[in-house]
């Protein structure tokens, strides 16, 4: 699969409210092309539901309900079952959130409609911060990222959300990135091929809420991958495969590229690297890293 | 031939719902709400209930859950009480201004701390500006008829709102009482299916509930409060509509007790309003001149009813709840209702806080203080140890 591959179908109309370079809606133009016209999306609060544009109008062509912070997956349960009464079981539901919404505010209600095994995808697409309201830190921030309140860096590691999900022993499961858009076309398209709870996590590196160029997003993410900051992997039947660049990192058939390289470019750690290098918590976040990918091996080779 | 149910309130409104047929319920246990649940769970297994019963995590996953059901375009119901509804808050404000017609029957109990499960209406009142229509029942057979009445007011094209039916823990969730059931047939007739302004729809691709500019929005709000003003019509007319049909009534926004002559009237909700009728009957036996309007819709309140009692009596209010700060809610209601048009005193007693028990004799005596000219504007009734 080549991206002149893909199907040539917008669903994702011109004239949206995004920032420059946003990650959200190269992921949604793949998501929409990947799922198809028979598709409804509940939107919790976040980025999308700025970018969706403003009454009257839309940017979006599938139907969208907008629903609050924490409630995504619950309202998608509802949905998903209001049209199976209706015969119409065969719509693709997706509840597409932030990382705020998933991580954060909106994790009992995505566990729940895990449990209850609800027939969804929620994807989540993941900036590491709360965007919209302004760059505040979120359970998906890394280790010393300025966000508006952690304005010296935040303090404790991210979870591993991918791993929360698994927990639920769900049909599928998958981390995947805007800079790998036909691994994601894969992965969306798998996901609607399954019946039951799926979760699909999209890295999505923001240019204003790390502070970089806006025509640096894509390689802000392939960076992500190649630095092991983010794993690309599918789970299934209990199964983790990596997959791509994180294959061969797990493999250790190539070294993951230091974190440095990755962050040096991210205005969000800036106070890393000036007026003087930070060289204590540099190393905290390699060996870190380290330590994540050897668990990784432990847990999933 | 209709057929009688002996059993609790919570087991008759639990029959009321799966008689209107909703395809969604979502609900999650709270006591005193969790044998109508139970009873929904119950009517899964006979296969009575056809439809989808999601067990959800919370209750504000309940709301969110009907939520996006009802926006498929279907019937949906849940139920809750106390902190389950305030839990809920947030998505009760969304079903509403979704405009979506969502039924929901509240079990009123008090709210923590300390913990008790007892009838107090703090929950519903709190719940006052949600834009929901709030009605508050007396007995088994009028939260029976007021489910299916609600569905049908909820889902009229000119109010498109959601609908709460509340009624008092244990008073009547856990009491048994013999209540009137139309046949399946009947209610199929009388309560026919949702026609949905606005619905999901792959066919038809809109987005809900986007960015909305402040006039757009003032006017959404406008739209509520014309839907609420249409409604004080609707909930006479489909009162009357079920009496003629099924020979049940049990008031419009208002239930009228001995009004005629009256230089009184009394104004109390729920279970203090049926209990009020004994307290009536024996006032009236000894002359006083005194009736009873039990309050059956807090939203849309029914002001103009009240003011028009107003002109020829005083008005004695009994409120289950606080408004802290202030005074009870319906009292503070009623005399917003008499402002700069009505004459007529109002006088106003807190009482039954916390499930304490309001029996007849009590009421006579919140009455009878009044009548004498020996009540205070705002009264703490029976108030022990202050």
């Amino acid at each position: 699969m080549a991206i002149k591959d893909l199907p040539r179908e917008e669903c994702y109309l011109p004239g949206s409210a995004a920032c420059p370079g946003c990650p959200a809606t190269m992921a949604l133009r793949i998501v929409y092309k990947a799922l198809g016209k028979n598709t409804i999306m509940t939107v919790p609060a976040c980025c999308t539901a700025v970018i969706e544009s403003l009454h009257p109008h839309t940017s979006f062509d599938i139907p969208t309900m907008n629903i609050a912070f924490e409630a995504a997956a619950a309202a998608a349960s509802g949905i998903e079952a209001g049209l199976r009464m209706q015969g119409k079981g065969d719509t693709t539901v997706v509840a597409w959130a932030g990382d705020g919404g998933t991580y954060d505010i909106g994790i009992q209600a995505l566990s729940g409609a895990l449990e209850r095994n609800t027939n969804f995808i929620y994807i989540c697409y993941n900036n590491e911060i709360y965007s919209n309201t302004g760059i505040q830190r979120s359970g998906a921030t890394p280790y010393a990222a300025w966000t508006t309140t952690t304005v010296g860096g935040k303090t404790e590691f991210r979870k591993e959300m991918g791993e929360i999900v698994m927990a639920h022993h769900i049909p599928y499961a998958a981390q995947a990135c805007v800079s790998y858009p036909e691994d994601l076309f894969k992965k969306l398209q798998k996901a609607k091929s399954i019946k039951g709870p799926k979760y699909i996590e999209i890295m999505a590196p923001c240019p204003p809420g790390w502070r970089f160029g806006m025509d640096r997003t894509v390689e802000m993410g392939t960076m992500a991958v190649e630095t092991g900051a983010w794993a690309l992997y599918e789970y299934e039947n209990d199964k983790v495969t990596f997959n791509g660049k994180s294959k061969l990192i797990l493999e250790k058939k190539i070294e993951r590229k230091p974190i440095e390289d990755w962050i040096k470019y991210q205005g969000r750690f800036s106070h890393l690297f000036k007026p003087k290098k930070d060289v204590k918590r540099l190393k905290e976040i390699e060996e870190h890293t380290d330590q994540v990918w050897e668990r990784y091996r432990k847990c999933y080779l | 031939m209709s057929e009688v149910m002996i059993d609790t309130g919570n087991y008759i409104a639990a029959k009321a719902a799966v008689m209107c047929k909703p395809d969604v319920v979502a609900a999650y246990p709270i006591t005193p709400q969790t044998t109508l649940v139970e009873g929904i769970a119950n009517y899964v297994k006979s296969g009575e209930f056809k439809g989808e019963y999601i067990c959800v995590e919370s209750e504000h996953s309940a709301m969110s859950a009907c939520i996006g059901a009802s926006a498929t375009g279907i019937r949906s119901f849940t139920g809750t009480s106390s902190h389950g509804l305030l839990l809920m808050h947030e998505m009760l404000h969304w079903a509403a201004l979704a405009r979506l017609p969502i039924v929901m029957c509240n079990i009123n109990r008090v709210i923590g701390p300390g913990w008790n499960i007892w009838a107090d209406e703090n929950d519903g009142i709190s719940q006052r500006d949600t834009g929901w229509l709030q009605f508050y029942c007396s007995s088994n057979q009028e939260i029976f008829d007021t489910v299916i009445q609600s569905f049908k007011l909820a889902e009229h094209e000119k109010v498109c709102l959601p609908v709460m039916i509340n009624y008092n823990a244990f008073i009547l969730s856990h009491t048994s009482m013999p209540v009137y059931l139309p046949t399946q047939k009947e209610v199929d007739q009388w309560l026919p299916k949702r026609k949905p302004k606005w619905k999901l729809d792959p066919e038809n691709p809109v987005t809900f509930g986007n960015i909305l500019l402040p006039p757009a929005y003032e006017r959404i709000r406008k739209d509520m409060q014309n839907s609420q003003e249409y409604a004080k019509k609707l909930i006479v007319d489909i009162a009357k509509d079920w009496k003629k049909r099924f020979g049940r009534y049990h008031g419009g926004l208002l239930e009228q007790y001995k009004c005629e002559g009256a230089e009184f009237i009394l104004l109390s909700m729920g279970a203090i309003g049926a209990e009020s009728k004994v307290a009536i009957d024996n006032m009236r036996k000894e002359g006083i001149k005194i009736g009873l309007a039990r309050v059956r819709t807090f939203r849309p309140f029914p002001s103009e009813e009240i003011l028009k009692l107003s002109k020829k009596a005083d008005l004695i209010v009994i409120d289950r709840n606080i408004s802290i700060g202030n005074e009870g809610a319906v009292f503070n209601e009623v005399k917003g209702a008499l402002y700069n048009k009505s004459d007529a005193k109002a006088y106003g007693f807190i009482a039954g806080l916390g499930g304490k028990d309001v029996p007849y004799g009590d009421i006579e005596k919140m009455c009878k203080k009044a009548v004498n000219g020996k009540a205070k504007h705002l009264e703490w009734f029976g108030l022990e140890g202050v």
